[in-house]
């Protein structure tokens, strides 16, 4: 009842020796995440936390451990080259936690995305993650908000997606799989993409998508919406009081000195699409059950 | 990070691009040591802070506009001490205006034609586009907007980088011919050069100007730069000019905090740059208008909660605060313990309501409810902005 990740994951983790890494590791295998080896090159033969191998490339967790989903909590200075070098040994999905990832690095890993026809999906940088909750949880959202069900969230943000997941368990709905898909302004995976995949998920029956100022993301998955997707969405976007030219934190999230990218047309474009809005980020929850009995 | 015109310039000069002679100054011997190298030529006197429409400015004790042309010496020394120090207001600085504290004295020239040259990282396509048009000197959304069939746009595969092709076909589309494709082909090369290699986000010549002698020259420029990339270019990270930044601001960065200054009077403490937009996005849904945007990051502690607080309230125009904790990696009896901590040292003066969620609520609120600080709880983040909205309005 899911995308991308269950319980047959198999989770390999860049930087597990790392402060981050081993915090976030701990969690996720805590939650049950099956974490089956760890990268941190030159560390390789040891052992973390005396129970996870520790392996010099991603290759060689790839052979000798199946991994077929890796995690990066690398410093950004060399975050890129940990997805290319999972790009490389053709893992089907990497999610990278690292946030401030050069953006021009980024426009080189999304080229060698697109252009090789790669096997690899990408989610994020500067993500919180991804979790099909009572499942699998890669990522560093807390697991206990989460509960098993059948909507499905879509983010740039980590914190905002808590708010709205934590609403939609305390009114009973669980969740098929929540993806954060990052807040910088180049990433792996878009909200037209992750809408997609949810769309044509059967275990999914209804969507939230969080999206935020700036670019054209939100306004592409609802030209989307409003020609394929049957299931209930529901839509807010954060930044509607943010000025223009000032990036709001997250490296993607800036209103051009042009004008692109305000929150009104984001929010037109989802009235467009026929998504149930929220205007107020506590009624995220609320703008879903509108539409969506359960 | 964007920097001034006369660095931007500079930088595209070092990449071959050829500008007009000129020398910034910050200071009357600076001034009279750039003017006497310039001699008795027509000059231009620029004023130089981070922001367009210079021009067409006018000082905030009504000299009018921050660039001008001047016959000799004199005038340019006239212009300059009207300039310097004096504040500049101009379509994109807001109404309080930015203070000049640069000025750039540079050569005039005969202009022929003003054209548009840029290199911008398109994030949609990952691509990089090289914009140009033969409507320079002008704002480039006006033409985009009118005369869309006046810009070119040719993608750059980041992997494969600037080709001489590519040169050639906008030198051609901009209508050069002879020697000017090869001048022009120098130019866009350096321009791509300098974007590739310092990690820019935007680079703009405009106008790029044809002189009536033939040649091609940059005599406006700007730059802007990834903030996540400075790492690897301190020579970029020395351009940083302090001055063009809020104090507040420039506080908030040494402590590893995002802090944007608004023009409110309810200030605001998240954790998560979503939730913190998401939190101003309520406050002024309200009918509240947020003073701040300020994400605290994941892993915030005791100090830098402190100085959030420091930073909130030295904003004279805060009449409230709200702090909004969903606490998932950060877990709620941290920052309750920071805003306990906080409120040792540092006066707040002002109504403060806190609402927190998530990982260890339980024992967060216990320690607020036990400690001293004057606060008002609240469950959810919409009863919160509610009160504040509240309580700074019944202040007034």
């Amino acid at each position: 009842m899911s995308i991308l990740i269950n319980k047959n994951t198999r989770l390999v983790v860049q930087g597990i020796t790392g402060k981050t890494g081993t915090f976030h590791t701990q969690q996720c295998v805590e939650y049950g995440t099956n974490v089956v080896a760890g990268v941190t090159p030159g560390k390789g033969g040891q052992l973390w936390d005396n129970t996870i191998p520790v392996c010099n490339t991603l290759k060689e967790a790839v052979k000798e451990h199946g991994a077929n989903a890796s995690v990066i909590y690398v410093p950004p200075a060399f975050a890129a080259d940990s997805i290319l070098e999972a790009i490389d040994a053709e893992i089907p999905l990497v999610i990278c936690i690292t946030e401030g990832v050069p953006v021009r690095d980024m426009a080189e890993v999304r080229n060698r995305l697109q252009t090789n026809k790669t096997k690899t999906r990408l989610i994020g940088p500067n993500c919180p993650g991804i979790i099909t909750p009572g499942e699998c949880k890669i990522g560093i959202m807390p697991g206990y908000i989460h509960k098993p069900g059948r909507v499905g969230v879509i983010s740039r943000s980590g914190t905002l997606t808590y708010e709205a997941v934590w609403q939609l368990t305390q009114s009973g709905h669980g969740q098929s799989t929540c993806i954060g898909i990052g807040g910088d302004p180049i990433n792996g995976t878009s909200q037209l993409d992750a809408v997609r995949m949810l769309n044509e998920d059967p275990d999914t029956d209804a969507i939230i998508m969080i999206g935020e100022i700036g670019g054209s993301a939100e306004e592409e998955a609802c030209a989307y919406i409003k020609e394929q997707v049957k299931k209930p969405v529901a839509g807010f976007i954060a930044g509607a009081s943010a000025p223009k030219g000032r990036t709001m934190g997250h490296a993607g999230a800036i209103i051009s000195s042009s004008g692109a990218g305000t929150a009104e047309a984001k929010f037109s474009a989802m009235e467009e699409a026929g998504v149930s809005i929220a205007r107020n980020p506590s009624e995220i929850a609320e703008a879903l059950l509108r539409i969506y009995k359960g | 990070m964007n920097i001034h015109e006369y660095q931007a310039k500079n930088l595209l000069e070092q990449f071959g691009v050829p500008i007009p002679r000129g020398y910034a100054a910050t200071n009357t011997e600076e001034i009279q040591s750039a003017i006497s190298d310039i001699g008795e030529a027509m000059t231009v006197v620029k004023a130089q802070i981070h922001a367009g429409g210079r021009g067409k400015g006018t000082f905030t004790d009504g000299y009018k506009g921050g660039v001008k042309v001047v016959k000799n010496s004199e005038e340019a020394h006239k212009a300059a001490k009207q300039m310097l120090n004096n504040t500049l207001v101009t379509a994109q600085t807001g109404p309080k205006g930015r203070k000049v504290q640069t000025l750039y004295f540079t050569e005039a020239c005969d202009i022929e034609h003003e054209y548009y040259l840029a290199v911008v990282l398109d994030r949609e396509s990952a691509q990089s586009v090289i914009i140009a048009s033969t409507e320079g000197g002008v704002d480039i959304e006006a033409v985009a907007d009118d005369t869309p069939e006046k810009l070119i746009r040719m993608p750059i595969s980041p992997t494969m980088g600037l080709r001489s092709h590519h040169c050639r076909s906008v030198a051609f589309a901009l209508g050069f011919e002879g020697q000017q494709v090869k001048q022009f082909s120098r130019i866009l090369t350096g321009l791509y050069k300098m974007y590739w290699e310092k990690n820019a986000m935007l680079v703009e010549i405009n106008p790029l100007v044809k002189t009536k002698q033939g040649k091609l020259l940059a005599l406006d420029a700007k730059a802007s730069f990834d903030g996540n990339a400075l790492f690897k270019h301190p020579d970029i990270n020395n351009l940083r000019d302090l001055n063009e930044e809020d104090p507040k601001e420039i506080e908030a960065s040494n402590n590893d905090l995002a802090y944007i200054a608004l023009d409110g009077d309810i200030a605001c403490m998240v954790n998560g740059a979503g939730l913190a937009m998401a939190t101003m996005d309520i406050i002024q849904s309200f009918g509240g208008s947020p003073a701040n945007f300020l994400d605290v990051g994941g892993g915030a502690n005791e100090d830098q909660v402190t100085a959030a607080f420091k930073i909130i309230l030295s904003d004279p125009n805060v009449r409230g605060i709200l702090v909004n904790i969903f606490g998932g990696i950060m877990q709620c009896d941290v920052i309750a313990r920071g805003i306990v901590a906080a409120a040792k040292n540092v006066d707040i003066n002002v109504p403060l309501v806190v609402r927190l969620e998530g990982t260890n609520v339980e024992a967060g609120k216990k320690i607020l409810r036990e400690s001293d600080v004057a606060l008002t709880p609240a469950e959810s983040l919409s009863e919160a902005a509610e009160i504040i909205v509240q309580k700074v309005k019944s202040t007034v």
